[in-house]
Order: C-alpha cells, then sequence, then structure tokens
C-alpha cells in the first residue's frame, strides 16, 4: 500500500509542475502592460518603473520563473499587485468558506442522491425509476444559478427560512452552520443529479453479482441484503464521482458565492478580475488545481483501500 | 493483380448509424430533446423575425412589467422586453457554445487520434497536456483565461474550447489504439498509405458514434460555460444581450421583478437540457451496458 501510495505521489508531480508552468505562461502572455493596468495611465514613468522593479517584470522571463517556482516551495504566492498583502494570506482566509460550502454540498448530494439512486435501482425500469431518471437529467441541466435564485425566492423571500445574503456575522458556530444550509443545498443539488446516477448504476452492478445471489439464496432478508452486502459494495462508485466532480464542485462553488454574497474564492476571484492583480489571480489558479490534484489523489488511495485489484494494475 | 480494399467496412458504420436511429427513435425523452433543440435554434436563427421588440430599445414608461400581451415575459429595468432579449440572447450562447464545441471537437479528437495511433513518446506528452488540462476546474480555467486575454467572442470560444478539449482527446485515444490493430488499417499501411490520410480516412469515422455523443453533452456544458462567464461579467460586451447578464442583472431586481431573472435562467435550462436529453439517449444507445 505504501508502495503504491508512493508510486502514485511521484505521478503528480509532473502534472504539477505543468500546472505551474501554464498558470506561469498564461499570465505573462497576458496584453497589456500590468504596471500600467495597475497604476493607470496617468502614472509618471518612474511609478511605472518603480512598480516594475518591485514586482520583478524587468528581470528577464526564466528569472521570473525561477523566482515562482522558489517562492512556492517556501510556500509564497507572492504579494497581491494591488494590496501587497502576501496571496497566501488573502486565499487562507477565504479558503476555509469555500471548503465548508464544498462539504456541506457533498453532504446533501449524498444523503438525497444516494438514497434515490438506490430506490431507483431497486425499482429498476418501474415508474419512479423513470421519474427520477427524469429528475436527475433536469437536475445535471440547471444552470447553478438558476437553483440559487429559486432557492432564494422560496426559502429566502416567501418562506423567510434563510437569509437573502449568507454572510456569516456573529461568527459563532450556529451563525456560520445557519448561513451555510442555503448555499450548501443549492450547490448540493447539482452534485445529487451525479450522485444519484452513479449510485443507481453502481447499485445495479452490484445487485447483478455472485455474493449477492448467494446471499439471498441463503436466505437473507431483503433489507439486510441492501444495507450490509449491496450498499457497502456500491458506496466504492460514489465516492469516485465525488472526487470526479470536485472540479465542477469548485467552479459552481465561485458562482454560488457570488449569488449568496458569501466570502470565499469566488469573491476573491472577480474581485481580482476587475483590479486586474494578476499576482492574486495566478495564486487562486494554483491553489484550485492543488486542491483538484489533491482530491484526486486521495480518491485513487482511498479506492486502493477499499479495492485491492487497484493496485494490481 | 489483386486489389485491397481498405474502405473502413461500410457494413459497421452504415448499421452503426441504422441503429442508433432505431435506438433514437426508441427512445422518446431523447427524440423530444432534439425536437426541442432544433425548436431553439430556429428560434434564435430567425429571431429578427420573431422579436416583438427590439432588444436595445429602452422604454422607460414600461420598466419591470409582468407579463402581458405587449411584454409576454415582462421588461427589464430599462422596459427592455424580456423575450426579444431571451431570442437574441440565444443566438449568443448557442453560436459560442457550438462554434467551441465543435472547435474542442476536431481539435480534441486530432490529439487524440494522433496519441492513439502514434503510441510511444508523442502519446505520452499528448496526454500528459491533456491530464494536466483537466486538473483545472473548468469554469475557473475559462475565467482566467478569458479576464487574462480580454472579454469577447473569441477569447470566449478560446477559453471553452481549451476548458473541454481534454474530454475529446481522451475519448478519441482509446478507440484509436483498438482500431490501428484492425485488418483495414493494416492494409492500409500495407498499401504504404500516409498515416495522415489512415487517421483521418480510416479511423476518424470510426470512432464518431462516441464522439458525436460526447460532443452533445459537452455543447451543454459549454452553453453554460457561456452563461456562467456572461453572469460573472466576463461575456460578450454589452448592448449585445446574453442570457448570463440578463440573469445578474435581473437579480439586482429580485424582490420587486424575480422574473427578470428567471427567465433567462429558463431559457439557459432548457438549451441545456434539450442537449442532454439528446446526448443521454444517444450515449444508451451506443454503450448498451447503460441501457439495461
Amino acid at each position: 500500500m505504501a508502495r503504491y501510495i508512493i508510486q502514485r505521489l511521484l505521478s503528480t508531480i509532473p502534472t504539477l509542475f505543468g500546472i505551474l508552468t501554464i498558470v506561469f505562461v498564461m499570465i505573462r502572455i497576458a496584453p497589456g502592460d500590468p504596471a500600467l493596468a495597475i497604476l493607470g495611465d496617468n502614472a509618471s514613468q518612474e511609478a511605472l518603473n518603480a512598480f516594475r522593479e518591485r514586482m520583478g517584470l524587468n528581470d528577464p522571463m526564466i528569472v521570473q520563473y525561477w523566482d515562482f517556482l522558489k517562492g512556492l516551495f517556501s510556500g509564497s504566492l507572492g504579494t497581491s499587485m494591488v494590496t501587497g498583502t502576501p496571496v497566501t494570506e488573502s486565499i487562507g482566509e477565504v479558503l476555509p468558506f469555500t471548503l465548508e460550502l464544498a462539504f456541506g454540498a457533498i453532504f446533501f448530494g449524498v444523503i438525497i442522491g444516494v438514497p434515490l439512486g438506490i430506490i431507483s435501482a431497486l425499482w429498476r425500469n418501474g415508474w419512479l425509476d423513470y421519474f427520477f431518471r427524469v429528475v436527475s437529467l433536469l437536475g445535471l441541466s440547471f444552470p447553478a444559478f438558476l437553483t440559487a435564485i429559486l432557492l432564494i425566492l422560496w426559502l429566502s423571500i416567501e418562506w423567510r427560512i434563510f437569509p437573502v445574503i449568507s454572510t456569516p456575522t456573529s461568527g459563532g458556530l450556529w451563525d456560520r452552520i445557519y448561513n451555510l444550509i442555503l448555499p450548501a443545498l443549492s450547490l448540493g443539488l447539482i452534485m445529487v443529479a451525479y450522485i444519484m446516477r452513479s449510485a443507481r448504476s453502481a447499485m445495479l452492478d452490484v445487485l447483478g453479482e455472485d455474493y449477492i445471489r448467494t446471499a439471498r439464496a441463503k436466505g437473507a432478508p431483503g433489507r439486510r441484503l441492501i444495507w450490509h452486502h449491496a450498499l457497502r459494495n456500491a458506496l466504492i462508485p460514489i465516492v469516485t464521482v465525488v472526487g470526479l466532480y470536485f472540479g465542477l464542485l469548485i467552479g459552481n462553488a465561485v458562482l454560488t458565492e457570488i449569488i449568496f454574497n458569501r466570502p470565499g474564492l469566488g469573491k476573491l476571484i472577480v474581485l481580482s478580475l476587475n483590479q486586474r492583480d494578476y499576482t492574486t489571480l495566478q495564486g487562486l489558479m494554483v491553489v484550485s488545481a492543488l486542491m483538484i490534484v489533491i482530491v484526486n489523489l486521495l480518491t485513487d488511495i482511498c479506492y486502493a483501500l477499499v479495492d485491492p485489484r487497484v493496485k494490481l494494475k | 493483380m489483386t486489389t485491397v480494399d481498405t474502405t473502413p467496412p461500410a457494413s459497421e458504420t452504415r448499421s452503426t448509424a441504422a441503429s442508433l436511429l432505431r435506438l433514437a427513435r426508441k427512445n422518446k425523452l431523447s427524440t423530444f430533446g432534439l425536437v426541442m433543440f432544433v425548436l431553439i435554434l430556429l428560434a434564435a436563427v430567425f429571431a429578427p423575425l420573431i422579436a416583438p421588440h427590439d432588444p436595445l430599445a429602452q422604454n422607460i414608461v414600461d420598466r419591470l412589467q409582468d407579463r402581458s400581451a405587449e411584454y409576454p415575459l415582462g421588461t427589464d429595468k430599462f422596459g427592455r422586453d424580456t423575450f426579444s432579449r431571451i431570442l437574441y440572447g440565444l443566438r449568443v450562447s448557442l453560436l459560442i457554445g457550438l462554434t467551441s464545441t465543435a472547435l474542442a471537437m476536431v481539435l480534441g479528437c486530432a490529439l487524440g487520434i494522433i496519441a492513439g495511433y502514434r503510441g510511444g513518446w508523442i502519446d505520452t506528452v499528448i496526454m500528459r497536456c491533456m491530464d494536466m488540462l483537466l486538473a483545472f476546474p473548468t469554469l475557473i480555467t475559462g475565467l482566467f483565461i478569458v479576464a487574462v486575454l480580454g472579454a469577447n467572442f473569441i477569447n470566449i470560444v478560446l477559453a471553452i474550447t481549451v476548458t473541454i478539449l481534454p474530454k475529446f482527446a481522451r475519448v478519441a485515444r482509446a478507440p484509436t489504439i483498438a482500431l490501428k490493430e484492425r485488418e483495414f488499417v493494416e492494409a492500409a499501411r500495407a498499401l504504404g498509405y500516409s498515416d495522415t490520410r489512415i487517421m483521418s480516412i480510416h479511423i476518424a469515422p470510426n470512432i464518431m458514434g462516441e464522439v458525436v455523443v460526447l460532443a452533445s453533452l459537452w455543447a451543454a456544458y459549454a452553453i453554460r460555460i457561456e452563461a456562467y462567464l456572461s453572469f460573472i461579467g466576463l461575456g460578450v460586451a454589452p448592448p449585445t444581450p446574453t442570457l448570463g447578464t440578463m440573469i445578474r442583472d435581473g437579480f439586482n431586481n429580485i424582490l420587486d421583478a424575480p422574473y427578470v431573472s428567471i427567465y433567462p435562467g429558463f431559457a439557459v435550462l432548457l438549451v441545456v437540457l434539450s442537449l442532454n436529453l439528446v446526448g443521454d439517449g444517444l450515449r444508451d444507445a451506443i454503450d448498451p451496458k447503460l441501457r439495461d
């Protein structure tokens, strides 16, 4: 197992390296002079030069690249071009909000999606199955902002259960959870469709296996059969789906945060876009790609832990 | 002298096409999706004929109106007709979504086929690059590219193309590896045909089934990304109406006039749903394992 994990870790190194290079090059090929973009057309030549010098923009490309990598290895993503604060600091401040939103969404996705998928599989080709499949297709097609707007209209404005603006105020745990529920539900509904589909097909696969037939032949009662034998094995592909769609989740989290006016990566991205703060943007790209790489790595490791056959491949 | 037939087995392609059609007909939902998509496409193409009002004409007296005979889907805060704006917005969405999907399909398939056919280091380099692109969350990559290069039609298409291209490369590569061992490809090689010719004439048509399914599903996604980008403020420049911008502007008046942002939202939903229905039905049709 340790060997598999090490191998898998090593194999992410070239990918990580490539990601960093892509982000670096993208920022550098951006048309326009960042100094002009930030200081404005009226800035004096001295101010522009000082800015370029401070940001290292006068150095040759290869030196800038080296500095960028060196900074990363010492845990620095540089300083914001606009505010001068370290990028890791501003990302570190909002990252927990995005993560709690993502995990909240996964929570809702699983508690709603898995039971629906199981029901669909057990009553396969029945009207309930057909109905849920249509609903899941509808769910897959819902744009993130529409789900959010409808939820706000119903639960916040019509029924006044949740706040319209989900910015935690007092900072207490309950306040934080209360403000998380609606955005997490909104984002989780998108996950429901994906999780439900994979739960259904995983359950169908497992129900066709020999050991289920054996358990059935031995007279295992239906409920025990499903909870004890089938579901436990069907959960493996469901874990993978959550890992697989983590990127989608983060992307949609950005939109959800903007609509609910929550702090998080989304608002930071929009802010740095508007301010043309390229270093912060660069840091945001690196962090979001890193998250995906880590989640993929964890998914693979989880998979190998529960299914020893994976390691043999 | 004997001639060797190097065309891909015609019966195979024809039967795939025929069975696809048959299954699509059998799958009522995907046929429904196709009809819906064609109707939306026609509505967008003929928007200038259908739209009851000029999508840009402001009429402050009639601002934030509810549905009426005059304004089928109400008006926005400048008194512009929402229905007409949606029709014109659909043009932008479909044009960007379909162009970028088509580009991603052609480039992604080409890369996937080259990787699968050539193998070796070419395969490793291409697929590693694709893996790197896949490591970025698609929406954030799109945002990043458009933000850095500037928000205009070409850059938005480019951004969406780059984010979905790797999916096509992956799907094209796997069957290519299997196909290159087949007799008709070997025969073509024995006759001394160039690799380019073999890849484009003998291999590409045989992987189209899966690619088309993927294209319809990713077109749905591309249209959604366009809406997201314009929602965030990185869409085609105003005053051209785009669905995302309409939703965003309407959201500011959500308390007084929620329908201003809801209707364009439903327009996005309908386009995406129609494409998903088509793709889903087609996928079930060509992958018997999923059909149960």
